[in-house]
């Protein structure tokens, strides 16, 4: 009987949570919050790139592996996983080829390249979508809720000239850049954009159910709160501290917010604000380990989005924030290690 | 609030199956197997030889150094042989086989030392010492050499009944059952150590016992009860240390050099009867549980009873054990032997049917970070385990290796599975060896 006894290190409990569940949980927020709101407001299309992304990114995966002679890794999910964040970072209008070849570059450059799941130093759906945002096909936006003659359709051409409609941060940065006076944001009202009826990228424009998602993944503990707060607490607190675009005495110049809670919240709203933050920032690879590391990590993705927000070419500062940053992990977890045990308690005397 | 520390999980406590079963006695065994190292610290040498007649209590093997303690007799009856056999640490150690003659003579040693009052600390610090009695929290660290070096500059003086580790209830039953014997041994421990405070700290799962304890205690007295939070490392030395006074033990130092002296509920218990009664430490009570046993108990067992013996008195096990653990799960010896004997500082034998023996899997690590939010003793998990799969001593230096406790709280919640404790016990080894060679 003794010879069947197994005898290792100790401990002999694990916690029921493993890469997998957390990965499924990561899953089901996807696919249960902010993808039928998609499908929503932008039709079928919507769910279609998400398969196609989803798809190739697990197909990718596996050949990579299988002809690298690697141990099959699908089953911890994280594939399924960086194909729905990427998808999400689409317009509905993007062509399936380069949906594909994003994915390509999420899975076998970014993330197997550098040894797989755990090893990659850069988010592999923001990479992918900074690797493709060269492509003028991607800066196609159309309005939200178009009637079903005129949203694009799954398959088949379509003229996406006739229902374009620029996203709110692109609006702000052509106000801005141009000094247009009296060019109003206020096409878009507040519930709008907290809701999400907005032109923008597919799973990024509904602030209230990516918030919700957000909570499911603190409430199930697959995210901790430092990350996201230390983020949207930056931008708020930088964006309501420098407003733009208020009313200056007399000369009104710029007018397009009344006070700086306005200039705050829009900036708050709009934009892959909360997607990043709440689902990107938080990707357990490419973030520090350390709590001083995260606040810090959470501190610099939102001074980078406001920086290259108010004074980048591009509208939209929070992917390459966030990629910034990740570059700067190593130095936060060898710099942020906790305090020593014992070190405040010197021996008295 | 509760008292607390950093970092350390909340495993299921899984104390259900025996919190509410009183202890009962085991009979001693036909034979009884005493290794010459039940304690921390150098191995005792037998004073007896085969054939001689022993007496219950009498002492079978001494040891002259410092950090030691005597190994006494549990029955009366006849040394058999004195041999090699299996040790519940996974090697080989010398026993004394002792042959039970049923009658449990006692020897002529045991006889009352007289009142805590009477005797003076030198008397005391001798009777424990005598009576072989050792930290019976794990680590079975000489008692009275923790009292003396704690002596002169102790302020707190902690009674440890956290019992943070899952499944374990032999404190829990100890303070239900016998609350007096904590606290005589606290008076002794007080006197001894003259503390500003003296407190019993348990965990707030076990409000019983507390209320127990308070019922117990005079009307008026210093000695503090204190309700910690139920988390495992609480019975940790420093964590509880920490939890207390709000004071972390330096590394490299002893709870003793910040003023603090900690012993486990059941240590002092048997302080108490160690000078009321005499009886020197040669049983406790270990709880018995897990998947695979048939009945959960608190069993009051004879130190060198085989771990076979143990289960088969509970009613044997329900299906075959695919583990045995000496101790919690949590930091627990695995068994591969259970002919090997019960030993001082094991208060639980848990065995687990197979479903409950983790499968083997890829280990990977997806940098979660939830490790390094979990160490009570603030490191980084994480990378000591990459350092030490690369061999990278100077790192594990730089990232205090020797800090670890090995309390497992890392390994247990890990999602990627890392055998993180047994990569932080290869990294010190490979620490320790390299430090001999450069002498």
């Amino acid at each position: 009987m003794d010879e069947q006894l197994t005898v290792s290190a100790s401990p002999h409990i694990r916690a029921e949570e493993s890469t997998r569940s957390v990965m499924l949980d990561m899953l089901i927020v996807l696919s249960i919050a902010p993808l039928p709101l998609a499908v929503y407001f932008f039709g079928w299309r919507s769910l279609s790139i998400t398969l196609l992304s989803v798809t190739c990114c697990v197909v990718f995966e596996y050949l990579y592996r299988k002809l690298l002679k690697k141990p099959n890794s699908l089953g911890d999910l994280s594939a399924p996983v960086t194909g729905m964040l990427f998808a999400f970072t689409l317009p509905v209008t993007a062509p399936y080829w380069l949906v594909a070849l994003g994915a390509f570059f999420a899975v076998v450059v970014v993330k197997q390249l550098y040894g797989g799941l755990g090893k990659n130093f850069l988010n592999p759906a923001l990479s992918a979508r900074v690797f493709l945002s060269g492509f003028a096909s991607l800066a196609v936006y159309v309005r939200p809720l178009l009637e079903e003659g005129e949203r694009v359709p799954v398959l088949g051409p379509f003229n996406a000239a006739a229902v374009a409609q620029a996203t709110p941060l692109s609006v702000l940065k052509d106000a801005e850049q141009l000094s247009l006076n009296g060019l109003p944001l206020n096409v878009f009202s507040w519930q709008d954009l907290f809701f999400g009826q907005i032109p923008g990228n597919i799973g990024e424009v509904s602030a209230a159910v990516l918030l919700l998602g957000g909570l499911y993944l603190l409430i199930r503990r697959v995210i901790r709160l430092r990350i996201p707060l230390a983020f949207l607490g930056t931008v708020a607190l930088l964006t309501f501290l420098f407003p733009r675009g208020l009313p200056e005495g007399d000369t009104v110049s710029l007018w397009i917010f009344n006070t700086s809670v306005d200039y705050m919240l829009f900036h708050l709203l709009s934009g892959g604000l909360i997607l990043g933050a709440v689902f990107m920032a938080t990707d357990y690879a490419t973030g520090p380990v350390t709590p001083r590391g995260q606040w810090i990590f959470g501190v610099g993705c939102g001074a980078l989005t406001v920086f290259i927000r108010t004074f980048g070419a591009v509208a939209e500062g929070v992917w390459y924030a966030i990629l910034l940053m990740n570059t700067v992990v190593w130095l936060l977890d060898r710099t942020c290690a906790p305090r020593r045990f014992g070190r405040r308690w010197l021996r008295r005397e | 609030m509760f008292h607390r520390f950093r970092g350390g999980v909340h495993p299921p406590d899984m104390k259900a199956a025996t919190r509410h079963k009183p202890v009962e006695t085991l009979p001693p065994p036909e034979r009884v197997i005493l290794p010459m190292s039940m304690h921390e610290g150098s191995p005792c040498e037998p004073v007896v030889r085969p054939d001689q007649e022993i007496f219950m209590g009498q002492i079978i093997a001494d040891s002259a150094a410092v950090v030691s303690s005597p190994i006494h007799s549990p029955v009366s009856g006849r040394v058999q042989s004195i041999e090699l056999h299996p040790h519940p640490n996974g090697t080989r150690v010398l026993s004394i086989f002792i042959e039970n003659d049923g009658r449990d003579i006692p020897h002529e040693s045991i006889h009352p030392k007289g009142s805590v009052e009477s005797l003076t600390s030198e008397q005391l610090l001798r009777a424990i010492r005598d009576a072989g009695i050792v930290g019976m929290g794990g680590v079975a660290y000489p008692a009275h050499v923790k009292i003396a070096a704690a002596r002169g500059k102790c302020e707190t003086v902690v009674i440890n009944a956290a019992e943070s580790e899952p499944y374990i209830t032999s404190d829990h039953r100890l303070m239900l059952e016998a609350p007096e014997e904590i606290l005589g041994g606290l008076r002794v421990l007080m006197k001894l150590l003259e503390p500003k405070r003296a407190v019993i700290a348990v965990e707030s799962n076990k409000r019983d016992a507390a209320e127990a304890l308070r019922r117990t205690l005079p009307g008026k007295t210093k000695i503090e009860l204190v309700t910690l939070r139920a988390r495992y490392p609480q019975g940790s030395e420093r964590q509880i240390v920490k939890s207390i006074t709000g004071r972390e033990t330096p590394p490299g130092e002893l709870p003793s050099d910040i003023g603090c002296a900690v012993f486990n509920a059941a240590t002092a218990a048997a302080l108490h009867r160690a000078v009321t009664t005499g009886q020197p430490l040669v049983r406790r009570i270990v709880t018995v549980s897990g998947s695979a046993v048939a009945n959960a108990k608190n069993l009051d067992v004879r130190f060198g009873t085989p771990l076979a013996d143990i289960f088969k008195a509970t009613g044997g096990f329900r299906e075959p054990p695919a583990k045995v653990m000496m101790g919690g799960p949590m930091m627990g010896v695995a068994q591969h032997d259970l002919s090997a004997p019960l030993i001082k500082g094991c208060g639980a034998l848990i065995a687990f049917a197979k479903g409950d023996v983790p499968a083997k899997g890829d280990e990977i690590c997806i940098r979660c970070g939830r490790c390094v939010g979990v160490c009570p003793a603030h490191l980084l998990p994480i990378y000591l385990y990459m350092n030490e799969r690369n061999n990278r001593l100077k790192e594990l230096e730089r990232l205090r290796l020797n800090d670890c406790i090995e309390c497992g709280a890392c390994a247990y919640i890990c999602p990627g599975r890392l055998h993180l404790v047994h990569s932080m016990v290869t990294g010190k080894q490979k620490l320790a060896s390299v430090k001999k060679e450069a002498g």
